[in-house]
């Protein structure tokens, strides 16, 4: 029977009276799970908006009409060669279009559809903005800027002017942030541009879209849909892309098989699209848990090594207590509960510790051309570090204070009395 | 008269550094009521075999009972149960808990055995306290009171359990003659208005002399009893 009163004021007894060794050891867990708290929220925060910048910019999938040479080639069709080995010089590009074929029906059959939660259509042109007798290359996107509002963040880009304005004004275009320096305009100024076959469009400054990526900023104009169809001079149902949201972006790959089959257009996930931006993000998750759990290890020993002088202190009193009718296992209790009641209380100290960091670095001014919609740095709140961090001190401290206190339990008593 | 502890056969080997025969073949009993003290040289073996006698030591050959019943072979934790229900010990060095209260250490090994509440504790630690002049230090930290005291706190906390029989190890080695004096009246007393079993190991001729039965040992071998 184990007598939990008797072992915990024991316990307690010898943790005030060592107050200072009591005090190291939970600063030593305090310390490492407010800095793994803190690095962790500020890091996934960071990996988070890195994230964001991207994927916010990407849809799920991505339908458009792929300029690629045709699979099989004339002469594949051609049955007395067959079994021959027929070899094909200089392939060109199958000659198609690059608007989507039937944009209306697919964009319809997408909006019908349960798992899509919306499908924005858009057309982009090569352009150039004219600045006097400069031409800057660059894209026109034509999109349905109320939809975009919906699907995507593009509000949060959008630095100076409203997506309404947009909407109101059919010779409206949102320029690009890199553009606005380049040309020296601002909302309210009209820009030429000019079509590729060489028509010239004024079209009215509306708004700034900063992306925070300078190649996209620098090249890249929105525009509705109508005004690009208008320009190019083409038809309604002329559309080059479709973007699609999801409600479940786990369906994104599936999916997009599935159009690319039915539609016989190229359908691009957002996985395959940022494929490489995942392992980055990975990679930067595998580096803040490997420092955080080296700052855990290191409070670990801490915990080990006092724990361990206050037994070799305590030998005596072990003594003393296993010849009074105390058994090993209250012993050893005995001081698995000074190290738990260490690590509890510095766990919690240090998850006090390390919010209180985060709200001080989530408050630090952080701006740069680069991310218009940030103005602080970035932090991550998830109860699931604050649980993940108490877990690992009491892990820690449980495994720190279990080797010394088995030591404890098989402690001779007749060794330290008789002083052998 | 009930025999109390009874040693049947003990043999005990010393196996480091060198193979070596502590206790040869020991047997003797102690009755209820009874003071004996154990007498012997430096190395005779008398406090091995009285270690063996308190159950903290499991190793040795030979039967030992207690209050009738075998305690050879039981496991940790019922040894620690019948040292903690049935045996008071008091040790050449006073050994108390020096961060603790006086009156805590005494209670402790009470609150160990748990059969009665918080409260009645207290007040039998008091009693013992009390019976043996020294109840006015029952707030004092233990590290804070001299070193005849000390051992007075010692024998309160041996008796707090009512134990069958109170083992001493030189309980009074390290006092000067004036507290040594004041240790045998209290052993003295217990055996005389309370029918304590008493088992002693001493240097102390004197000491011996007046108790019930001297056991006397040489090279591990009962000499006289």
């Amino acid at each position: 029977m184990i007598n939990w009163k008797v072992i915990l004021g024991i316990a307690k007894t010898h943790l005030v009276t060592k107050m200072k060794s009591t005090i190291t050891a939970s600063l030593g867990v305090t310390f490492g799970i407010g800095a793994y708290i803190t690095l962790v929220s500020f890091m996934t925060g960071l990996n988070k908006m890195l994230d964001d910048l991207v994927l916010n910019q990407t849809p799920h999938i991505h339908l458009y009409n792929e300029i690629e040479p045709s699979e099989d080639q004339p002469i594949a069709l051609y049955e007395e060669f067959e079994e021959a080995w027929n070899v094909v010089h200089s392939i060109k590009p199958k000659q198609s279009q690059k608007k989507i074929h039937n944009a209306l029906p697919i964009l319809k059959y997408l909006k019908d559809d349960d798992q899509v939660k919306g499908a924005t259509p858009q057309l982009r042109a090569q352009i150039f903005y004219l600045s006097g007798s400069i031409e800057l290359g660059g894209n026109l996107v034509g999109v349905d800027i109320l939809e975009e509002v919906r699907m995507s963040n593009i509000q949060d880009y959008i630095v100076e002017g409203t997506p309404e304005a947009l909407k109101n004004n059919d010779n409206g275009i949102l320029l690009g942030a890199g553009l606005a320096d380049k040309t020296s305009l601002n909302v309210g100024d009209r820009i030429q541009i000019s079509t590729v076959k060489g028509d010239i469009f004024p079209l009215k400054i509306v708004g700034i879209y900063q992306s925070g990526i300078a190649d996209i900023d620098n090249v890249q104009s929105f525009a509705n849909l109508k005004t690009v169809q208008r320009i190019l001079g083409e038809a309604e149902s002329h559309i080059t892309d479709i973007n699609v949201k999801l409600n479940d972006i786990e369906a994104a790959g599936p999916m997009s098989k599935r159009l690319e089959r039915q539609f016989n257009v190229k359908a691009i996930d957002i996985n395959e699209a940022n494929a490489q931006f995942e392992t980055g993000s990975n990679i930067r998750n595998l580096i803040t848990y490997s420092v955080s759990i080296t700052l855990l290890i290191v409070a670990g020993f801490g915990i080990y090594n006092i724990l361990n002088m206050l037994i070799y202190e305590k030998m005596k009193d072990i003594a003393i207590l296993k010849a009074t009718g105390f058994s090993g296992t209250d012993v050893q209790l005995i001081f698995m509960s000074q190290a738990m009641i260490i690590g509890a209380i510095g766990g919690v100290f240090g998850l006090l510790v390390g919010y209180i960091l985060s709200r001080l670095i989530d408050n630090v001014a952080f701006e740069t051309e680069a991310l218009p919609t940030i103005s602080t740095y970035p932090i991550e709140y998830n109860t699931m570090y604050y649980i993940i961090g108490i877990s690992f001190a009491l892990l820690s401290t449980f495994i720190a204070g279990y080797l010394p206190s088995r030591k404890a339990k098989r402690i001779d008593p007749v060794k330290i009395i008789r002083g052998t | 008269m009930s025999l109390v502890l009874e040693a049947k056969h003990i043999d005990k080997y010393f196996k480091k550094p060198v193979l070596f025969h502590v206790l040869k073949d020991l047997n003797f009993t102690i009755k209820k009521g009874e003071f004996a003290s154990i007498m012997g040289k430096s190395g005779s073996g008398k406090s091995t075999l009285l270690y063996i006698l308190s159950t903290m030591d499991t190793d040795y050959e030979g039967k030992l009972y207690l209050d009738g019943a075998l305690v050879t072979g039981k496991p940790n934790k019922q040894l620690s149960r019948i040292r903690n229900e049935h045996i008071g010990f008091v040790f050449q060095f006073h050994y108390l808990l020096s961060e603790f209260s006086v009156l805590e250490n005494v209670m402790l090994p009470a609150k160990k055995l748990a059969v009665k509440t918080v409260a009645e504790i207290e007040h039998d630690a008091m009693e013992k306290l009390r019976m043996l002049n020294i109840d006015q230090l029952a707030k004092k930290r233990a590290s804070r009171i001299s070193g005849g005291e000390k051992q007075r706190v010692a024998i309160a906390r041996a008796l707090i359990n009512n134990p069958s029989i109170l083992m001493g190890d030189e309980p009074t080695g390290n006092l000067d003659s004036h507290n040594a004096e004041n240790v045998f009246q209290i052993f003295k007393q217990l055996k005389d208005e309370q029918g304590l079993s008493l088992l002693v190991v001493t240097h102390d001729m004197d000491f011996a002399q007046r108790t019930d039965r001297i056991i006397q040992m040489e090279d591990g071998r009962i000499v006289a009893q």
